[in-house]
């Protein structure tokens, strides 16, 4: 009873938000727009809501409290883990000998995302602060990237270290305003600041160009080699004496971002094994604890907000000269609101969740292009797939993918305490 | 005997409320002090205020000689004072021993092994507990690990705020034992703040009475306890 009350009301909100949003539909007409009325779309929608959601709690009655003896799926998950983790790395490393230009393509777009988690995990995973203005930082990269290539003909080598300086310059200015503020306030500040940036790009058009973007941005080179499709003297193709080819780049182009990836991995595993990274997680533990053990919380903060924002920044700058071309719509909200989907989805502060959660949301989101039923695209529906993925995540693993961790630092044998007996809401 | 650390004077506000009124304490090396109070009477904000969160607007603080009122929170923590915050307040994602490590921020590692030891033989739990997550440990564990957690930095003056809040009775005096062994054997300088008076009292070898934020009396723990207004204020209905 209460079930079907439920259910009811699910349907009744559904109808309230569908009824406009599926509901009315805006035509062109002949001198302004024309709304159309759609009823029969709201009553499907409405129904699916309903019934849906029945299914969901009768689902969740119909299972007993405890299925599964707590720890069991952590230790599957970890047993996994074990062997997923340098599969996936095996798998990933070779894949310019198996997979063809448009898979390629797809593999750099996912490990710029997996590296734009695993920068973000930094900040939200270890130190606990909730940044939903991380896009910022990936486009102060990107456009000082650009503009020092355009502007001063600077090679890709030097100007990747510069994108990745400013924006850590930028993340330890975002981090001073905001020291005090934790939680929720944290997370409006730094939306805004996301958006600051965003329209302060839009505007500034004698530097950034505004709505026009940045264009010709050099491609990067190997050891002063160009990877130009004419070959000629200096390039790549000429200098090792093979045919000139567009996806010798793509596969430089492919190890440049798996290299920048590890490194980010390798640089917070690493400094999770630091007095500093252990700072980090202890202040996103207690604050106050951390005050009275004599750690400088305003420094410690500070470098959480520098470090993530740094690998921001490569991304940035990498994106930059793989698309030789930027605009500020490349650097939406939205961006930062995904990439935080893939923290969380993955298990904040699991490296391994991170990458499986980028690749099944980026990678899935486009091999859903060109699957057409009825008429319609997939990958039209994608944010109706994210949406989907993220409620399921959220009602089965409360705590992302690969919950629970091992402690960085052990004596003897190390024990994983599995995330369900730890208790929520901290942090 | 010289005093370890001296308020003289010390007033706090929250805003426009004022939280301590011309405070004067003296914790000599070697003692354990006791303040009591009410809820609301300021213990914690006296502790909170040699911290240096809030910072005094009047008065000054004085550790080992060197005048630490206006000091950053970090700097007066890292001068050999230590303090285990009210609540406990441990991480409680982090293993046991990364809690204790945090404890012994910025120390050299191969100190911070010996000292490890010696916590582990103070509370010998902590040891079979090490890899075990903080959270996972029961509220006597927990206050164990803070104590420990506040000796890994190797204080001379321990502060210590409400140990026995929450606990049993039983676990409560195992921790006011361990405390008591300390001092003895160490010479460890203990700031203790206490609701469980009657306890704190008599362990303490001087004590303060602490009422809307001023000092209202001061004498040795025995003292206090056979005064009869201390009897009929904090101590009706004690263990």
């Amino acid at each position: 009873m209460t079930m079907l009350r439920d259910a009811l009301l699910s349907a009744l909100v559904a109808l309230g938000l569908f009824g406009v949003m599926i509901g009315l539909k805006t035509d062109p007409g002949p001198t302004s727009l024309v709304l159309t009325w759609r009823p029969e779309a709201v009553a499907i929608a409405v129904v699916v809501v309903f019934f849906g959601r029945l299914a969901l709690l009768s689902w969740r009655a119909s299972r007993p409290a405890v299925a599964k003896g707590p720890g069991q799926v952590a230790a599957v998950m970890r047993k996994a883990g074990k062997y997923l983790a340098p599969v996936l790395l095996v798998l990933t490393a070779t894949m310019p000998f198996y997979a063809g230009r448009y898979y390629l393509d797809l593999g750099i777009l996912v490990l710029t995302y997996v590296m734009l988690g695993w920068g973000l995990n930094i900040v939200v995973g270890l130190a606990g602060l909730l940044d939903l203005g991380y896009v910022a930082f990936y486009a102060v990269g990107a456009y000082s990237f650009a503009l020092f290539a355009t502007e001063y003909g600077l090679g890709f080598w030097t100007c990747l270290p510069l994108g990745g300086l400013f924006a850590a310059t930028f993340g330890v200015l975002l981090g001073f305003p905001v020291l005090r503020l934790r939680g929720d306030y944290l997370a409006i500040v730094t939306l805004a600041f996301g958006e600051i940036v965003r329209v302060v790009i839009l505007n500034w058009v004698s530097l950034t160009g505004g709505p026009n973007g940045i264009s010709g941005i050099p491609r990067p080179t190997f050891f002063g080699l160009t990877f130009s499709a004419a070959g000629g003297e200096g390039s790549f193709a000429d200098f090792f004496g093979i045919e000139p080819d567009i996806s010798q780049r793509v596969i430089f182009l492919f190890y440049v971002i798996f290299g920048l990836a590890l490194l980010t991995n390798w640089v917070s595993l690493r400094l999770r094994n630091l007095p500093l990274g252990r700072a980090w997680e202890a202040l996103r533990e207690d604050e106050v604890a951390c005050r009275s053990l004599g750690i400088n919380v305003t420094i410690t903060k500070l470098t959480a907000f520098g470090i993530g924002a740094m690998f921001a920044g490569f991304a940035g700058a990498f994106f930059a000269t793989r698309q030789a071309f930027i605009s500020p719509e490349s650097f939406t909200f939205i961006e930062s609101a995904i990439v935080l989907a893939i923290v969380v989805l993955g298990g904040l502060g699991s490296q391994l969740g991170v990458a499986m959660a980028a690749a099944v949301m980026i990678g899935g989101a486009e091999l859903l292009r060109g699957i057409v039923i009825a008429g319609v695209d997939l990958v039209e529906y994608r944010m109706l797939f994210f949406g989907l993925a993220l409620v399921l995540v959220m009602v089965l693993r409360p705590r992302g993918l690969v919950s629970g961790r091992t402690p960085s630092v052990s004596l003897g044998k190390a024990r994983e305490i599995p995330a369900e007996m730890v208790a929520e809401g901290r942090g | 005997m010289s005093a370890l650390l001296s308020l003289k004077g010390v007033s706090t506000f929250y805003g426009p409320i004022q939280a301590l009124r011309n405070v004067d304490v003296e914790v000599n090396e070697g003692e354990i002090v006791t303040l009591i109070g009410a809820n609301g009477a300021g213990k914690s904000t006296l502790m909170m205020t040699i911290c240096g969160n809030p910072r005094a607007r009047e008065g000054s603080i004085v550790y080992d000689g060197t005048e630490i009122t206006q000091m950053p929170t970090h700097l007066i923590m890292r001068a050999n004072i230590a303090h285990a915050p009210e609540g406990r307040r441990i991480f409680a994602r982090m293993s046991v021993y990364e809690n204790l490590l945090m404890g012994a921020h910025g120390r050299a590692q191969a100190e911070v092994a010996d000292t490890m030891e010696q916590v582990y033989a103070l509370f010998p739990l902590l040891k079979d507990r090490r890899s075990q997550r903080g959270g996972t440990l029961s509220g006597g564990e927990q206050q164990m690990l803070a104590i420990g957690r506040a000796l890994m930095s190797r204080p001379r003056l321990l502060m210590l705020d409400e140990p026995s809040l929450g606990l049993a009775p039983l676990i409560v005096r195992q921790i006011f034992g361990a405390i008591r062994e300390l001092n003895r054997t160490t010479g460890l300088t203990v700031l203790l703040v206490e609701q469980n008076a009657f306890q704190a009292l008599r362990m303490a070898h001087r004590a303060y009475v602490l009422v809307n934020g001023a000092i209202t009396m001061a004498g040795t723990g025995a003292e206090l306890l056979a005064r009869p207004e201390i009897k009929a204020a904090y101590l009706e209905g004690g263990h």
